[in-house]
């Protein structure tokens, strides 16, 4: 089992409330996932050229301010800086590979969540509950969210193995289900070169739609090779710096229920996790087919 | 006339209100309004006296689970495995029901009066269920006795290795499953969908159904059929 949330809010007071909202859906849904959990909030994209880096440190007291002195000395690029425990974001105008570059050489203990214009990424072990509590989730504010509860049945549990998964830019993906041939996906995307930083099944979904997009395909086009690429039991709920999409497996065995308003869209393994939305008992509210992409603009 | 009897799942929990129907509902009462359910799972399951059960709001899963005798209605959706294994009695579903709905029922009726989602009475063992809308993917999947009236339409794989239990589709079929065939509707099935739909209160013209029962041919093991395992 795994819970997954997302929230896409069409609403000015709905963005400002956003973790407010998605708060409880998490949490409701620590039943199905008590293990670890994760959350990753986009917001208004930054201006072209400028990205924020969401990073991982190994223990909760991390020195963060020496690593912005490291920082401010060797690369002299003005930054913002803001954290919590182990979870830091940096913002600067700067491109992604020598920010990646830098930590390898400089931070090599840190683990870099995401990169992008709009996403954010918060993810570590422990009941959903207490993460959402410990990282502030209820005050974060954003366009749109996508989150997971984990309990693990294929690789190790560890903040690097919850989810959301990432690749590339301002892309993530939560998966509930279990991938029979992640292996097999990760040996044909080694050989062109991705590299991976988990044995989780899910890293190889996301990889594998990553590499499609860095190939010229759109999302939508990615995932109708998945179709074909991944073999396995998923619903999988993905977020780019526009939109929302959400999918399941021919079989359809892992839940999903959609809950749609003029205010926003709310995607849950379960209705319970919706019920406490504003205008719930009006929402529009449907569990998606197998085999069909759908998608949410932001 | 007894009187109606509210259990606010606001201020109990699912515990207490399984208990309550079990043994605690004072002789003679005879309707019990479950409020606040807001997709909550194992309401109102194992339910074994003649007593009405109103769930006002969307449930969660296993509603009604194991149901004798009682009559369950449910004002909103339901999620996974309404009245599975319901063995008697009435479980009606006012919206739509996720998958699974009546798994492995023995007896007694199961309502879904809009649409229910895939393996809609996977393995059912007896029980009828009429749903008003349409059914999803692989319903009736094994299903060995009873009836499945489908109003609307079926999806793919309907009726896969079906045993012998009997399928009505008044819409249309997206595909049969393997070991279920068409066959020609007889008076006998005229009627048994006519008293079906009466009972589930839905009014549809039973000469629009189409009969879906199983060929059989899966009941023997061929070692040499095609040698395609």
């Amino acid at each position: 089992m795994c819970g997954i949330v997302g929230f896409l809010a069409r609403t000015p007071s709905l963005r400002n409330s956003l973790g407010t909202q998605v708060v409880p859906m998490l949490t409701c849904m620590g039943d199905r996932g008590p293990d670890s959990a994760g959350l990753a909030v986009f917001t208004e994209p930054l201006p072209e050229g400028s990205r924020k880096f969401s990073l991982f440190a190994p223990s909760r007291t991390y020195d963060w301010a020496a690593l912005q002195q490291r920082f401010r000395d060797d690369l002299g690029t003005p930054f913002q800086f803001t954290a919590v425990e182990n979870h830091a974001r940096l913002t600067a105008e700067i491109e992604a590979k020598r920010v990646k570059g830098w930590l390898r050489e400089r931070a090599p203990e840190l683990h870099l969540l995401s990169v992008g214009r709009a996403i954010e990424m918060f993810k570590d072990e422990g009941h959903p509950r207490e993460i959402a509590d410990r990282l502030g989730f209820a005050q974060m504010t954003g366009t749109h969210a996508v989150g997971h509860t984990r309990m693990a049945t294929e690789s190790a549990v560890t903040p690097a193995h919850a989810h959301p998964f990432t690749a590339g830019e301002d892309f993530c993906l939560v998966h509930n289900g279990s991938l029979s041939n992640p292996y097999s996906v990760r040996r044909k995307l080694e050989r062109l070169g991705v590299r991976f930083e988990t044995d989780n099944d899910t890293e190889a979904a996301c990889r594998f739609l990553e590499w499609r997009m860095r190939e010229g395909d759109t999302l939508e086009q990615s995932i109708e090779k998945g179709f074909e690429e991944l073999d396995g039991f998923y619903t999988l709920l993905m977020a780019t710096a526009d939109k929302l999409l959400l999918v399941r497996d021919a079989f359809a065995c892992k839940p999903a229920v959609v809950a749609e308003t003029d205010d926003y869209v709310a995607i849950s393994s379960e209705f319970r996790a919706l019920a406490h939305l504003p205008g719930i008992k009006d929402a529009r509210l449907f569990e998606p087919v197998p085999e069909q992409i759908y998608s949410w603009p932001v | 006339m007894a009187r109606v009897i509210e259990f606010d799942l606001s201020r109990r929990s699912v515990r207490e209100l399984n208990q309550y129907l079990h043994h605690e509902l004072p002789a003679g009462e005879q309707r019990v309004e479950i409020l606040n359910p807001n997709g909550m799972h194992s309401l109102a399951v194992g339910l074994d006296a003649p007593i009405d059960v109103e769930i006002r709001g969307h449930a969660g899963y296993f509603i009604a689970g194991m149901n004798k005798q009682a009559s369950v209605t449910v004002h909103g959706n339901v999620g996974w495995s309404v009245a599975e294994n319901i063995m008697s009695g009435t479980v009606r579903v006012k919206g739509c029901a996720s998958e699974c709905a009546g798994a492995s029922g023995h007896g007694g009726l199961l309502v879904i009066e809009e649409d229910a989602s895939s393996r809609c009475g996977i393995s059912m063992k007896g029980c009828d269920i009429v749903v008003g809308g349409s059914v999803g993917h692989m319903s009736a999947f094994m299903a060995q006795a009873g009836t499945l009236v489908v109003c609307g339409d079926a999806g793919p794989s309907l009726g896969d290795s079906l045993y012998e239990a009997t399928i009505y589709v008044g819409g249309r079929i997206a595909s049969l499953g393997a070991d279920a065939q068409e066959e020609p509707m007889t008076k006998a099935d005229f009627d048994r969908v006519a008293s079906l739909l009466k009972q589930a209160g839905i009014e549809r013209d039973p000469k629009s159904f189409k009969r879906v029962a199983s060929k059989r041919s899966l009941y023997h093991w061929h070692a040499d059929a095609e040698q395609e395992y």
